[in-house]
């Protein structure tokens, strides 16, 4: 264990992350968990020697990789890191270097492996109409292969709006019949919303898993509470502009260069359960309201049909 | 939002156009690495060969052939062992069961090692230039600071927020054209016979980065169609040219039509693969005149190449002799995996002067970044634009002030889709005719040239053997 993490922080170094910047991040994923500091060095561990590598199945559906790409942008840890030291990605459509039959038959092997053990996670809607047949992979259907795969995971971690409620496919009319995942199998899932999440909030709750070998607490939507706790509005740094009235009412305005409150240009915030003020995306670089732009929802049931018109006051 | 802008009638300001090509031009350098490297090097590249490296040739060979900023043989040394301890855990993970020791790899094990390491550090260098995303468009994936009329990120037009674009830029530019240039060219010089392997026909290119309002003439990578190879030929492309057929798709039956008149009628069943003379796919089968083009980076730069184009022409022509390989081998699968490196380059210092741009204008008091509009009753637009994978055009017809009619063609539709109603093969059918495949069970050169095309569709491929008249599933992502 100690040679491990000796040789983790020489790489760390080596990439010019020192070991304080490392344990600053730590500090604030544990503070993003909502853990106590007296965590961090244990998350801190988790990043540095994890003793097996927890095996997880990623199944894609009806989606658009989004979900994925967001978390390749994960910077700590760095996704080389994710995928080499800390999990054993056993199937994900776009990472893994086999295809065809042999990709297909990783996921049973995985699964047999596995059974019971492995971390499942589900990216995208799952058809239901037309005995499912308007999505399949290898002439299988999703249906099928959720039916299949996800009553065998140890947990199943639904990312994104699409597995968790649907999504885009699941708007009105939906011609296809998409569910979410949970509503496809009848197994409760954990749901990491947004349209795509934000990466720490997935990292998060792997490593609360790691970390205390449970997943963390949820609302009652199935959403961790850590991150989905609060919303936009109650944590927005606009907000003294909202209770001042000083409203945009046009984009490209006086009030808009002021940075004042979005809500009259259809701002969701106020109904909106998510991290984003907080946490920020891109390593904390920016999130949509900071840029100008209000808030859609992306993190709530069913918003291709409860938030729009996207740019009309709620 | 380019085809509403259009229907509506607005130009939105000088600043917005920059930073929208400055949004799509990091999204290039972006898309590129991760397709070289994440999407595609490991069907040239075999990593399990790599654990038999000796390290110090392997920091001898990167000094010869790259400029990465790291490499001595410490550091390839540590790689491997890396790989090494990965592998020995048992838990292969994504590298499980992939086509390891095929008779079709052809480099030594320390350019598979030096290249392993690339792939490793291009998922860093990516993951930091998503963010110059993030500083003008809030976030990456799905940027969310774009509105009809303008940009909405007013507020982040401050010297600090340029200096870090500035910044990311440079660092991803500095990787293009010292690591990723430098591996493509030294793993084509193990693949030249793919110059040969991979063709298509037919090119069409929309063209993208507006340097001013008016467009297409000011587009830095021009519109034009090539057709038949005769690159001398190429002509402008039109957007009334296009149509869209569905005779083998999975739609109801009826006329090619035009996209403003585009109908999406999906069969109300559960579809059954009708190789033969039945439907196939869930892709239209778009047509140009009639004929079925490639779009993407090939296509682009043998556009911009028929043009003149003063950063394209040298940059090909560099490149062919360096490799000593003819203009023909173009039209191959490797001429589209290295347009794709060479447009990276080209794109990627054109960036340099919009930031200056920017700049320039913000000095002179210009932060205009959005243009104010009235929603018509009734309007069509029309928005065309080359996207990394390739063109892409959105039709609209507005009526009462909402969508009458919406549709969109974009690249992986031009290049995956289906045969039309006279039987002409879509591009990637075409260009996989005649590929040599040494073992039909592990059909990894299939895999090279579907990969070549970055296609965007996490669905199967069939894949029919003449010879054998055995069908494989291959997926292609
Ligand atoms: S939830 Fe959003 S980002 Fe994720 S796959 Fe669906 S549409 Fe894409
Ligand atoms: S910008 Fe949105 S989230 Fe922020 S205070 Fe206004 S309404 Fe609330």
């Amino acid at each position: 264990m100690e040679k491990e993490q000796k040789q983790f922080y020489e790489r760390l170094e080596q990439k010019g992350v020192s070991r304080r910047d490392f344990m600053k991040f730590c500090t604030f994923l544990t503070a993003t968990m909502g853990l106590s500091s007296s965590f961090v060095p244990k998350v801190a561990e988790v990043f540095a020697a994890p003793s097996q590598r927890p095996p997880v199945v990623w199944l894609h559906f009806a989606e658009c990789t989004g979900c994925s790409e967001s978390v390749l942008r994960s910077m700590y840890p760095w996704i080389d890191e994710l995928v080499l030291d800390i999990l054993s990605i056993e199937y994900h459509e776009t990472i893994m270097a086999a295809a065809g039959h042999q990709a297909e038959e990783n996921l049973q092997m995985a699964m047999k492996k596995y059974a019971g053990k492995f971390i499942c996670v589900c990216e995208g809607g799952v058809a239901t109409k037309y005995d499912g047949g308007w999505g399949k992979v290898g002439g299988q259907t999703f249906l099928e292969i959720a039916r299949d795969v996800v009553p065998k995971a140890a947990a199943t971690i639904t990312i994104g709006n699409c597995s968790s409620f649907g999504g885009i496919q699941a708007a009105a009319p939906n011609p296809g019949g998409y569910v979410s995942v949970e509503k496809a199998t009848g197994v409760k899932t954990l749901k990491i919303a947004g349209c795509p999440p934000n990466p720490v909030n997935f990292v998060g709750t792997v490593v609360n898993y790691l970390l205390l070998g449970k997943l963390p607490a949820l609302d009652e939507l199935g959403r961790p509470l850590f991150a989905y706790g609060k919303t936009i509005h109650d944590q927005c740094p606009r907000r003294a502009h909202f209770e001042n009235d000083e409203m945009v009412t046009e984009f490209g305005s006086e009030e808009a260069a002021m940075g004042y409150c979005l809500y009259q240009v259809g701002c969701k915030g106020p109904e909106t359960y998510n991290n984003c003020p907080v946490v920020k995306f891109n390593d904390g670089t920016s999130w949509p309201v900071e840029a100008g732009h209000p808030c859609i929802g992306c993190s709530e049931p069913n918003f291709w049909d409860t938030m729009t018109p996207f740019y009309e006051e709620l | 939002m380019r085809a509403v802008e259009d229907a509506v009638g607005v130009t939105i300001p000088d600043n917005a156009r920059i930073i929208r090509n400055l949004l799509h031009g990091a999204q290039f350098q972006h898309d590129h690495i991760v397709h070289f490297y994440h999407l595609h090097a490991l069907d040239w590249v075999d990593v399990v060969s790599a654990l038999k490296a000796d390290p110090k040739k392997t920091a001898s060979l990167s000094e010869n052939v790259s400029n990465a900023p790291w490499g001595g043989s410490a550091y390839y040394k540590n790689v491997q062992q890396r790989l090494q301890t990965f592998v020995d855990s048992g838990q292969l993970g994504p590298l499980n069961n992939a086509y390891w020791g095929h008779s079709a790899y052809n480099l030594p094990p320390e350019a598979n090692l030096m290249a392993s390491a690339h792939y490793i550090e291009a998922l860093r260098l990516q993951a930091k230039a998503a963010r110059m995303h993030a500083i003008f468009g809030a976030k990456n994936p799905h940027l969310q600071s774009l509105v009809v009329g303008g940009i909405t990120s007013v507020r982040d037009l401050r010297p600090d927020r340029i200096a870090e674009f500035l910044y990311l830029w440079k660092e991803t530019q500095d990787f293009i054209k010292n690591v990723y240039i430098p591996d493509l060219l030294a793993v084509a010089s193990f693949y030249k016979d793919w110059g040969a392997i991979g063709g298509t026909t037919n090119f069409m290119a929309w063209g993208e980065f507006p340097q001013s309002s008016a467009e297409p003439q000011s587009l830095y990578m021009p519109r034009g169609t090539i057709m038949k190879r005769n690159v001398g030929g190429i002509k402008m492309a039109t957007q009334d040219k296009v149509t869209e057929h569905v005779q083998r798709a999975w739609y109801e039956d009826g006329k090619n039509l035009h996209p403003y008149k585009g109908e999406t009628r999906p069969l109300k069943e559960n579809p059954d693969y009708r190789p033969g003379g039945g439907k196939y796919s869930w892709f239209k089968a778009p047509r140009y005149e009639g004929a079925s083009c490639e779009v993407g980076p090939l296509a682009r730069v043998l556009v911009a190449y028929a043009n003149g184009h003063k950063d394209v022409v040298p940059l090909v022509d560099g490149t062919l002799s360096q490799l000593d390989i003819p203009v023909q081998a173009l039209f191959s699968t490797l001429g589209r995996t290295a347009a794709r490196g060479l447009e990276s380059v080209a794109i990627g210092n054109a960036m340099e002067g919009w930031i200056l741009e920017l700049v320039g204008n913000i000095k002179a008091g210009d932060t205009k970044t959005y243009q104010s509009w009235d929603m018509p009753n009734s309007a069509q637009g029309v928005g065309l634009n080359d996207v990394p994978r390739g063109s892409l055009g959105h039709w609209i017809n507005i009526e009462g002030g909402k969508i009458g009619n919406y549709q969109y063609v974009v690249p992986s539709t031009w290049n995956l889709g289906p045969r039309d109603e006279k039987g002409q093969l879509g591009p990637v059918e075409e260009a996989l005719i005649g590929t040599p495949v040494a073992d039909p069970k592990r059909p990894l050169e299939v895999l090279r040239t579907v990969h070549s095309f970055d296609p965007c569709v996490a669905c199967g491929v069939h894949v029919i053997d003449p010879d054998s008249n055995e069908v494989y599933k291959i997926k292609a992502l």
